[in-house]
């Protein structure tokens, strides 16, 4: 005999009337489950305050943690995917879009923008996972070209974070092609010798990695982070063997030779600014660069 | 062999080899008929083939008689010297190419290479190259730069392969660094799909002046398998996924993606071999012409303004 008895089954409050538990108080590590203050956590750079595990965070993080005050200029903010393919495969692509800006607040999957980081300026392209997985199709690869270009315009180093599961399918000729035109935008700011540093996170797989990515004069990442061209699950079914333990994380690349250093993400800020100090162009290195464009 | 779609006319000719056979033995005159049916078989053929639905060009991309890299070499070139290894791990199999001449010109051809049997396929993998493919593939075209000679690579891969060492010896940062360098190269590029093209794998050799692709060819970000795998979360949507993704010569025509298609006998490439051959010697030969007019850093600008226009969105 029960005290209570449902009357009606299911859940029939609507979602506006659902009340919600004050959001961030306390953040739980996903890694060693220890619980903190979410005011702790974000002030340690969203990683955890024991076992320094790199919790998975988004462009907004990011710039706050990098640009000086959180203060920047974001760059094609309003731009869009559109539907070149009609592509529908459960759902049509342009409802997928549009339940995806609903539920993350984001447009696509990489935000772009400029700004001072301890006083230096920097150019920044973040991905965001949460978007269709920052899968990359035509809308990241103009605004990581566009970024591209104000990096190369400007002279201002560029930074860019990838997290993300390869191209979106839902563009497919499309999607490859963004390969193409951001590396070949990378081609002409590697010509320029604007520097570019590129850290991987977690994750950072497919063509994302088969291009922008893996094209840093600096490749760095963040510990822990998986990192490949094919994903885990694809690897495994190949070779038809459990992976070895520690493949594909950044660590692994490191030592494969692929990667120039690992950063812990409460150190990025200050190692960045220290790396573009050392590269900041002086009057003396600028000279010869203006000589060789005269005798051109 | 015959693709499922190609039964009828399989049936049809059939027929036609029975009723000849026949006549010849009881000697009677069946001309009428046979004048007939060849006539139903022509027809049936275009009524086919010019139908075909975007899964049915897939299947005829990967026909086993198909012709392969190695084969149009042999056809088109009249001195072909191969040219092996990366050196820095080993040769890979799957990548081919050298320097050859083709109609008194100078060229470096390049491409992605199949096997016909069990032992070739395993010998080359499948077609799938490894991170040592790539860097073959870029050393064989800085080479082609050095002394000036155009590059044609050709296209026909199900992937770069997805292996555990392939992971290790970093293949995104191989195929990467290929697009990168690809734009800056200073001699003509030709690319040409004679196959399949799978997503970073095809791309990895395919950066162009000029990208052709056979008429009966596909070129994606994913396969129509692995996209309905991951999609539908079955095997079994092949053909919606090849609808879906628009992966024909025909699709990436229409969207720019590509430049050309060059059209193959009525039945697919491997009906007429040397005459799918001909057709892509003249093509080759052709545009070198053609590309020869511009300066290196025209050639340069043109490539990377090209591919820095593809991609729709709206702002």
């Amino acid at each position: 005999m029960t005290w209570f008895k449902r009357t009606e089954k299911g859940i029939v409050t609507p979602t506006e009337e659902k009340k919600e538990v004050p959001d961030g108080l306390w953040y739980q590590c996903t890694e060693c489950k220890k619980v903190m203050q979410s005011r702790e956590h974000s002030a340690n750079a969203y990683t955890c305050i024991d076992c320094n595990n790199h919790a998975r965070i988004g462009s907004m993080e990011y710039f706050e943690i990098l640009f000086d005050d959180n203060n920047f200029t974001e760059l094609d903010e309003t731009m869009s995917s559109s539907d070149p393919l009609e592509f529908s495969d459960t759902q049509a692509y342009p409802d997928r879009i549009k339940g995806s800006q609903k539920k993350s607040g984001l447009k696509d999957a990489v935000r772009t923008g400029y700004g001072k980081m301890n006083g230096i300026h920097i150019v920044v392209a973040c991905m965001d996972f949460r978007f269709i997985g920052g899968s990359m199709g035509s809308v990241v690869g103009e605004k990581i070209s566009r970024a591209i270009d104000y990096a190369r315009k400007k002279r201002h180093p560029l930074l860019i974070i990838s997290k993300s599961g390869g191209a979106r399918m839902m563009e497919a000729g499309f999607s490859l092609m963004q390969m193409a035109k951001t590396s070949a935008k990378l081609a002409l700011l590697d010509q320029d010798r604007v520097p570019y540093v590129s850290l991987m996170t977690d994750p950072t797989t497919g063509g994302v990695t088969a291009s922008y990515a893996m094209l840093g004069d600096f490749n760095i990442a963040e510990p822990g982070a998986l990192i490949g061209f094919a994903g885990p699950r694809v690897v495994r079914e190949t070779i038809g063997k459990d992976l070895p333990e520690g493949f594909q994380t950044a660590e692994f690349l490191l030592e494969h030779g692929f990667l120039d250093f690992i950063v812990d993400r409460k150190e990025l800020k200050k190692t960045l600014t220290d790396l573009f100090t050392i590269l900041k162009e002086t009057k003396e290195a600028k000279q010869p660069k203006k000589e060789k464009e005269k005798s051109e | 062999m015959h693709l499922d779609f190609e039964k009828p006319i399989a049936e049809l000719e059939a027929k036609l080899v029975d009723m000849k056979q026949l006549a010849q033995e009881n000697n009677v005159d069946v001309e009428e008929a046979v004048k007939s049916l060849e006539a139903k078989i022509k027809n049936l053929k275009k009524e086919i083939y010019s139908n075909l639905t975007r899964w049915q060009r897939v299947q005829l991309s990967r026909h086993p008689d198909r012709p392969y890299t190695l084969d149009y070499i042999a056809d088109i070139a009249d001195k072909f010297i191969e040219l092996h290894g990366d050196r820095g791990v080993k040769d890979d199999k799957a990548m081919v190419g050298g320097f050859a001449e083709i109609g008194g010109q100078g060229v470096m051809l390049i491409g992605h290479q199949k096997g016909r049997n069990t032992k070739q396929r395993q010998l080359r993998n499948f077609g799938m190259a490894n991170p040592e493919g790539y860097r073959k593939a870029l050393r064989m075209m800085k080479l082609a730069e050095k002394f000036n000679k155009p590059i044609v690579t050709f296209i026909d891969t199900p992937g770069a392969f997805p292996g555990l060492e392939g992971e290790e010896r970093g293949q995104a940062e191989a195929i990467a660094r290929n697009l990168k360098e690809m734009f800056m190269l200073k001699v003509p590029v030709i690319c040409i799909v004679i196959g399949e093209g799978a997503s970073g794998g095809a791309l990895g050799i395919a950066i162009g002046d000029k990208v052709f692709m056979l008429e009966n060819t596909w070129y994606s970000v994913i396969s129509p398998e692995s996209c309905s795998s991951i999609l539908w979360r079955s095997w079994d949507y092949k053909e919606q996924a090849a609808e879906a993704l628009k992966l024909t010569a025909y699709d990436m025509q229409k969207f720019k993606l590509i430049d050309e298609i060059i059209k193959e006998p009525l039945g697919g490439a491997h009906t007429d071999p040397q005459g799918m051959s001909k057709k892509v010697k003249k093509v080759i030969l052709d545009t070198i012409k053609e590309l020869n007019q511009l300066t290196p850093q025209e050639r340069i600008n043109q490539r990377i303004e090209k591919f820095s226009a593809m991609g729709v969105f709206v702002e």
